[in-house]
C-alpha cells in the first residue's frame, strides 16, 4: 500500500465530511426556490453546526452512557461508510475490505444505535420515533439489497470499487433492468434519509415525526454530530447511487493521479448539484404519505427492484449472445 | 356479385334503418333486408352446391361445405327473427319499454349484427374473422342494453368486460398463428392469415407456437361460445335483452363463435395432432354441459332457463367435436343446426309468453295451453324438442353423440347421461305448469306471429325424420374437414 | 451492425418502460392518473414502432406508428379526459385496492408471461424477439387490472391497455399484423370507447355512480 493510496483515502473521507452539509444546504436551497421562498444561504448547515458545537450540552437526568456515546458511534459509522464508498476514486484500501452488503450492515448498525438512544430516555416521542424508524429500516433494507443485486448481476461483482471499474470504462449502455433499479433506489433513498414521502425533515409536528422525534432530547455537540451524520448519510447514499448508475468521471483504478482526482472531484460536485436539484424537485412535487402508507411505498420499491432483477434475468440474458 | 349482395345488404340495411328511424314501416323494412340477405345467400349457396368450395375476391372469402350451411342457417334464422320481432317490438313500444330512438337503434344494430356474423362466417382471413367477431360483440352490447334498465346495463357491462377480455385473448392467439405462418408463407400481402393457405401448410407450422395459440384462441372464442367457466355473461345477456336478440344470440352467435374455434382447431390439429385439442374441447364441453344442466334447476326466469339450456347444448356440441371422427362431427353439425332452430323458436315463445304475462318470472306465467293454445303448444313442443325427445332432430344428433362416446370414451357416458337426465327433469318440471297450470294470460294488442315458431319446429321435426341428401353430403364433407 | 445493436438496446429499454408503466397503473388509485399513464404507454408504443420501422426499413410500420400516435396518444386519452370531466369523475379513486398484494401477483404474472413467451422468442427472427415476454406480461397485467378494480372507467382503461399490449406483441413477434387488420382493430377499439362512453352516462343515470358495486344484482341465488 503506497503512501499515495493512503492520501487518496484520507482525502476522500475529508472531502465527504466537508461537503456533506453543503449538499444538504444545496437541497434546502433548491427546495426554497421551487417553493418560491427566499432561500437560506448555502452555508446554513455549517453555521448551525458551529452554533451547536459552541453550546453547552444538556443531558437528561436518567440518560445512560449509551445515550452519550450514540452520536459518536453514528458519526463514526457514517465516516467509515464514506471511506468505503468510491465517490472520487476506486483504489481505496478501505473499500477493498468491505463490499456493498457490509455497507448495508454498517447503516443498520447506525440505525440500531440511533433507535436505542432514542428509547434510552424513555420519553413517548423518542420510542415512537424509534419504532417507526425500525419499521422503515426493516422494509427498506430488502429493497436496497435487491437494488444492489441488480447491479451485482449486471457487472458481476459485489464490491463497489470493482463494480465502478467495470462500469465506468464500458461504452454507453443502459440495461432495461437499470430503470427499475434506479427508481427503486431513489424511493429507498428518500425513505432511508427521512425525506418527504415518508418523513418531513422540516416538520414541527411531533406526531408525524420519525427522525426528528428520535433526536428531540439531544442538544449541543451531540445534536451537531447527529445532524452531521445525517448529512453524511444522504451524501453516502447519493454516492452509492452514482457508483451504481452514473459511474462516469470517477477516477478508476490505474488512472488516478493527482489531476484525475481533481477532475473526479469536480465531476462529483456537478453530479451532486444535479442530484440535489432532482431530489428537491421530487420532494416538492410529492406529498408526505401517512405513516401507514409507508409499508406500501417501500413494498413498491422492493417489487420494482425485484422486477428489475426479473427483467434482467429473462430479457437481458441474451444481450451478450 | 352474390357475395357482394350477401355482405352489402345487411350493411346497407344498417345505414338505411338508421335513417328511417322509427317510422311505421321500419320493421317491415327490417324484414325486407333480411329476406333479401336470405335470397342472396341462397344464390351463393347454390353456387357452392354446384361447384364445391369457392374462393372469392383475391382469396379473401372462402366458402366450403362447413360454412355454407351455417351461412344459410344464419340468414334464415335472421330472417324469421325479424318476422317475429315486428309484433313483438311493437308491443314493447306500446308498453313503453322502448322509445322511438331505441327502436331505430334496435333495427340498425340488428342488421349490423347480421352483417358482422355473415362476414365472420364468410371470410377466409383469420384477422378479419377477429374483427368481425368484435364488431358482432359491440353491436350486441347495444342490443342487450336496449331497455336501459339497471339490470340490462349490468348485463351488457358484464358482457362487454368478459367478452372484451376473451376476444383480446383470441387476438393474441391470432397473432401467434400469424407468427407461425409467416415463417412458412412469408410476409407477402396477407396470405399468412388466409385460412386456405394456412390449411395447405398446416403440417409445417411450428407445433409449440400453435399449441399456445390454440389455448388462447379456445379461451377467447370459447368465452363467446359460452363455455364454462367463462359463461357468466351468457344468462344475463339473454335474460335482459329483448327476446329477438336472445333468439339470435343463442341461435346464431354461439354457433359462429364455435365455428371460429373449429377453424382454428383444424389448423392446430394439422400441426400438433388431434389428441390435445380434442381433449381440451371434450373437457370444456363436458364441464359446460354438466354445469349448464345443474344451473337449470335454480332458474326462476324463463329466458335464463333457456340460456342455461344453451350453455348445456353448446357444451354437448363442443364435446362431440372434441370426440372427432366422421360420426361425432356429423352429429355435432346436425346438433348445431337443430339447436339453433329449436332454441330460437323457444325464445320466440318465451318472449311472447312473458310479454302477455307481463313478467319473465316463470311462476307468473301459467296456463298458456288454455288461454293461448298456439303459444302454449309452441312452448311445449319446443321444450320437448330441445330435451331430445324423438322424433325431433335433437334426438337423432344426441343419440349419435352418445353412442360414439360410449364406444370411444366410455368414461364420459355417465356425465352425458346425467346431463341429459337433469336437463330433462329441470326443464320439463318448469315448462309443464307454465303450459298446463291454472291461470290466464291476457291478450296483447298485436297478434303474435307464431309462424316462425312452427316453421322452425317443423324443420327440426323433418330433420329428425329425414335428412336431405344434399344436406347430408354437406355435413359429411364438413365432418371430414374438421377431422 | 453497431446501429442495429443500439436499436435493439433502445427497444429493450422501451419495452422495460412499457412494463414499468403497467406496474405504475397497478399502483395508482386515481382514475385521472391512469389516463395519463395510458397516454404514456401509447407514446412508448409509438416510439418503439418507429424504431423498429427505422431499424428494419419497413414502410408499413410507419403507418401503424402514425395510427398509434393519433389514436392512442391523442384521441383516446382526450376522449377519456373529456368523459371524466363531463361525468365529474376527476377525483374518483379506489381506496380499497390492496396495492402491494396486486403488485406481488403482478410479479408472478410477469414470470409466468416470460415462461410462456420463451418458446416463441426462441423461434422469432425479429430484432424485438426478446420483448415478447414483456408484451404478454403487459396483457396479463392489464387483464388483472380489469379484474381487481371496481370503477367502470378503470376497467375500460385496463381494456385499452390490454389492447396496447396486444399491439406490442404483434410488433415484436411479426412486425405487426397486415395493415387492413390493424385498421379494423383500431376501428373496433374506437367504436368500443364510444359505446362505453355512452354507457357511462347511462350507468350513472341509473345508479348515481360509476362504482360497479351496484352492478352485482344479477347473480344466481
Amino acid at each position: 500500500m503506497s503512501a499515495l493510496t493512503l492520501v487518496r483515502q484520507l482525502g476522500e473521507v475529508v472531502l465527504a465530511v466537508a461537503i456533506a452539509p453543503l449538499f444538504m444546504g444545496w437541497i434546502a436551497q433548491c427546495r426554497a426556490w421551487l417553493q418560491n421562498r427566499t432561500a437560506p444561504p448555502l452555508t446554513q448547515p455549517y453555521r448551525m453546526l458551529r452554533k451547536l458545537f459552541h453550546k453547552d450540552a444538556a443531558l437528561a437526568a436518567d440518560a445512560s452512557p449509551l445515550f452519550r456515546t450514540a452520536p459518536y458511534v453514528l458519526f463514526g459509522t457514517m465516516v467509515l461508510a464514506a471511506a468505503i464508498i468510491p465517490s472520487v476514486a476506486t483504489d481505496l484500501p478501505f473499500a477493498r475490505a468491505a463490499d456493498a452488503i457490509a455497507l448495508i450492515g454498517l447503516f443498520a448498525t447506525a440505525r440500531v444505535f440511533m433507535a436505542l438512544a432514542a428509547m434510552d430516555i424513555g420519553t413517548a416521542f423518542g420510542s415512537l420515533g424509534a419504532r417507526r424508524e425500525m419499521m422503515i429500516g426493516f422494509l427498506a433494507e430488502p429493497a436496497f439489497l435487491m437494488v444492489l443485486f441488480n447491479a451485482f448481476l449486471l457487472y458481476g461483482s459485489t464490491a463497489l470499487p470493482s463494480l465502478v471499474d467495470a462500469n465506468a470504462t464500458r461504452r454507453f449502455f443502459i440495461d432495461p433492468s437499470v430503470i427499475f433499479a434506479e427508481i427503486a433506489f431513489i424511493m429507498v433513498l428518500l425513505a432511508e434519509n427521512a425525506r418527504i414521502p415518508i418523513d418531513n425533515p422540516a416538520t414541527h409536528l411531533e406526531l408525524t415525526m420519525i427522525h426528528e422525534a428520535m433526536v428531540l432530547e439531544y442538544s449541543a455537540r451531540h445534536l451537531a454530530l447527529i445532524e452531521w451524520a445525517a448529512d453524511l448519510k444522504l451524501f453516502n447514499y447519493a454516492c452509492i447511487g452514482f457508483a451504481l448508475f452514473l459511474p462516469w468521471g470517477i477516477a478508476v483504478h490505474g488512472a488516478d493521479g493527482g489531476g484525475a482526482l481533481l477532475l473526479a472531484s469536480a465531476v462529483l460536485l456537478v453530479k451532486l448539484a444535479f442530484a440535489g436539484a432532482a431530489l428537491a424537485l421530487i420532494e416538492s412535487l410529492s406529498a408526505k404519505l401517512r405513516i401507514f402508507r409507508a409499508p406500501e411505498y417501500l413494498a413498491m420499491a422492493f417489487l420494482l427492484a425485484v422486477l428489475g432483477l426479473l427483467v434482467h434475468l429473462l430479457l437481458g440474458a441474451n444481450i451478450h449472445a | 356479385m352474390d357475395l357482394l349482395l350477401v355482405l352489402g345488404i345487411p350493411f346497407a340495411g344498417t345505414l338505411v334503418l338508421a335513417f328511417v328511424g322509427a317510422r311505421r314501416y321500419a320493421a317491415e323494412l327490417n324484414i325486407g333486408f333480411s329476406l333479401a340477405t336470405l335470397l342472396a345467400v341462397a344464390l351463393l349457396a347454390l353456387r357452392v352446391v354446384r361447384s364445391g368450395s369457392l374462393l372469392l375476391w383475391q382469396e379473401q372469402f372462402y366458402l366450403d361445405s362447413f360454412n355454407v350451411f351455417l351461412v344459410v342457417l344464419t340468414a334464415f334464422v335472421g330472417f324469421t327473427t325479424t318476422v317475429f320481432s315486428r309484433p313483438y317490438m311493437r308491443v314493447e313500444a306500446q308498453h313503453g319499454r322502448v322509445n322511438a330512438r331505441r327502436l331505430r337503434l334496435y333495427h340498425s344494430m340488428y342488421q349490423l349484427f347480421m352483417g358482422a356474423m355473415l362476414l365472420a362466417l364468410l371470410t377466409n382471413n383469420m384477422g378479419l374473422l377477429w374483427v368481425a367477431m368484435e364488431a358482432a360483440t359491440l353491436s350486441t352490447i347495444l342490443l342487450v342494453s336496449l331497455y336501459r334498465t339497471k339490470a340490462s346495463l349490468e348485463a351488457s357491462w358484464k358482457y362487454f368486460i368478459l367478452c372484451g377480455v376473451g376476444i383480446a385473448q383470441a387476438l393474441f392467439g391470432t397473432i401467434l398463428l400469424y407468427f407461425a405462418a409467416e415463417h412458412i408463407l412469408g410476409q407477402q400481402g396477407m396470405t399468412a392469415l388466409l385460412w386456405t393457405h394456412l390449411d395447405a401448410v398446416r403440417g409445417q407450422l411450428e407445433p409449440r407456437v400453435l399449441g399456445l395459440a390454440f389455448v388462447f384462441l379456445l379461451i377467447g372464442y370459447g368465452t363467446k361460445v359460452g363455455l364454462a367457466p367463462l359463461h357468466n355473461w351468457l344468462p344475463d345477456a339473454h335474460a335482459e335483452g329483448p327476446a329477438p336478440v336472445s333468439a339470435v344470440l343463442s341461435g346464431l352467435l354461439l354457433n359462429v363463435a364455435l365455428y371460429a374455434v373449429l377453424r382454428c382447431k383444424v389448423l392446430v390439429e394439422g400441426s400438433i395432432g388431434a389428441a390435445l385439442p380434442g381433449r381440451m374441447l371434450m373437457v370444456f364441453g363436458l364441464f359446460s354441459a354438466v354445469l349448464g344442466a345443474l344451473f337449470l334447476w335454480r332458474q326462476r326466469d324463463i329466458k335464463r332457463l333457456f340460456a342455461y339450456s344453451s350453455i348445456e347444448h353448446m357444451g354437448i356440441i363442443t364435446f362431440a367435436f372434441g370426440l372427432g371422427g366422421p360420426i361425432a362431427n356429423f352429429a355435432a353439425l346436425l346438433h348445431m343446426t337443430v339447436h339453433s332452430l329449436t332454441k330460437s323458436s323457444l325464445f320466440f315463445t318465451a318472449g311472447h309468453a312473458s310479454q302477455s304475462a307481463g313478467t319473465q318470472r316463470m311462476d307468473g306465467i301459467r296456463g298458456l295451453a288454455s288461454s293461448r293454445p298456439a303459444l302454449g303448444w309452441g312452448l311445449m313442443l319446443g321444450s320437448v324438442a330441445i330435451l331430445g325427445m324423438p322424433p325431433f332432430g335433437i334426438f337423432a344428433s344426441e343419440f349419435l353423440i352418445l353412442t360414439t362416446a360410449i364406444q370411444e370414451h366410455p368414461w364420459a357416458t355417465p356425465f352425458l347421461l346425467l346431463t341429459l337426465g337433469i336437463a330433462f327433469a329441470g326443464i320439463f318440471s318448469k315448462v309443464q305448469p307454465m303450459v298446463f297450470g291454472d291461470g290466464t294470460a291476457p291478450k296483447v294488442q298485436h297478434a303474435p306471429s307464431l309462424a316462425p315458431v312452427f316453421v322452425h319446429l317443423g324443420m327440426v321435426l323433418a330433420l329428425g325424420l329425414y335428412i336431405p341428401p344434399a344436406l347430408a353430403a354437406c355435413y359429411n364433407a364438413a365432418a371430414r374437414l374438421i377431422g | 451492425m453497431h446501429d442495429a445493436d443500439l436499436i435493439a438496446q433502445l427497444l429493450r429499454l422501451l419495452a422495460a418502460g412499457l412494463l414499468l408503466i403497467s406496474f405504475a397503473m397497478l399502483s395508482r388509485r386515481r382514475t385521472q392518473r391512469l389516463i395519463t399513464l395510458y397516454a404514456w404507454q401509447g407514446a412508448i408504443l409509438f416510439l418503439s414502432t418507429c424504431l423498429v420501422a427505422y431499424g428494419e426499413g419497413l414502410r408499413e410500420l410507419y403507418y401503424s406508428a402514425a395510427l398509434t400516435l393519433i389514436l392512442k396518444v391523442i384521441l383516446l386519452p382526450w376522449i377519456l379526459h373529456r368523459l371524466i370531466h363531463r361525468l365529474g369523475a376527476q377525483w374518483d379513486s379506489e381506496p380499497l385496492v390492496n396495492i402491494p398484494a396486486t403488485m406481488l401477483v403482478g410479479l408472478v404474472l410477469v414470470i409466468f408471461a416470460f415462461g410462456l413467451a420463451q418458446p416463441i422468442s426462441m423461434l422469432a427472427t425479429t430484432i424485438t424477439r426478446h420483448t415478447i415476454g414483456i408484451a404478454l406480461a403487459v396483457i396479463l397485467l392489464s387483464f388483472m387490472m380489469m379484474i381487481t378494480r371496481r370503477k367502470a372507467m378503470t376497467q375500460v382503461i385496463g381494456f385499452l391497455a390490454m389492447e396496447n399490449g396486444l399491439f406490442f406483441a404483434a410488433t415484436s413477434t411479426t412486425y405487426g399484423m397486415p395493415m387492413v387488420i390493424e385498421l379494423g382493430i383500431a376501428l373496433d377499439m374506437l367504436v368500443a370507447v364510444f359505446i362505453l362512453g355512452i354507457f357511462f352516462f347511462q350507468i350513472r343515470e341509473q345508479f348515481d355512480s360509476l362504482d360497479l358495486h351496484h352492478l352485482e344484482k344479477l347473480r344466481e341465488d
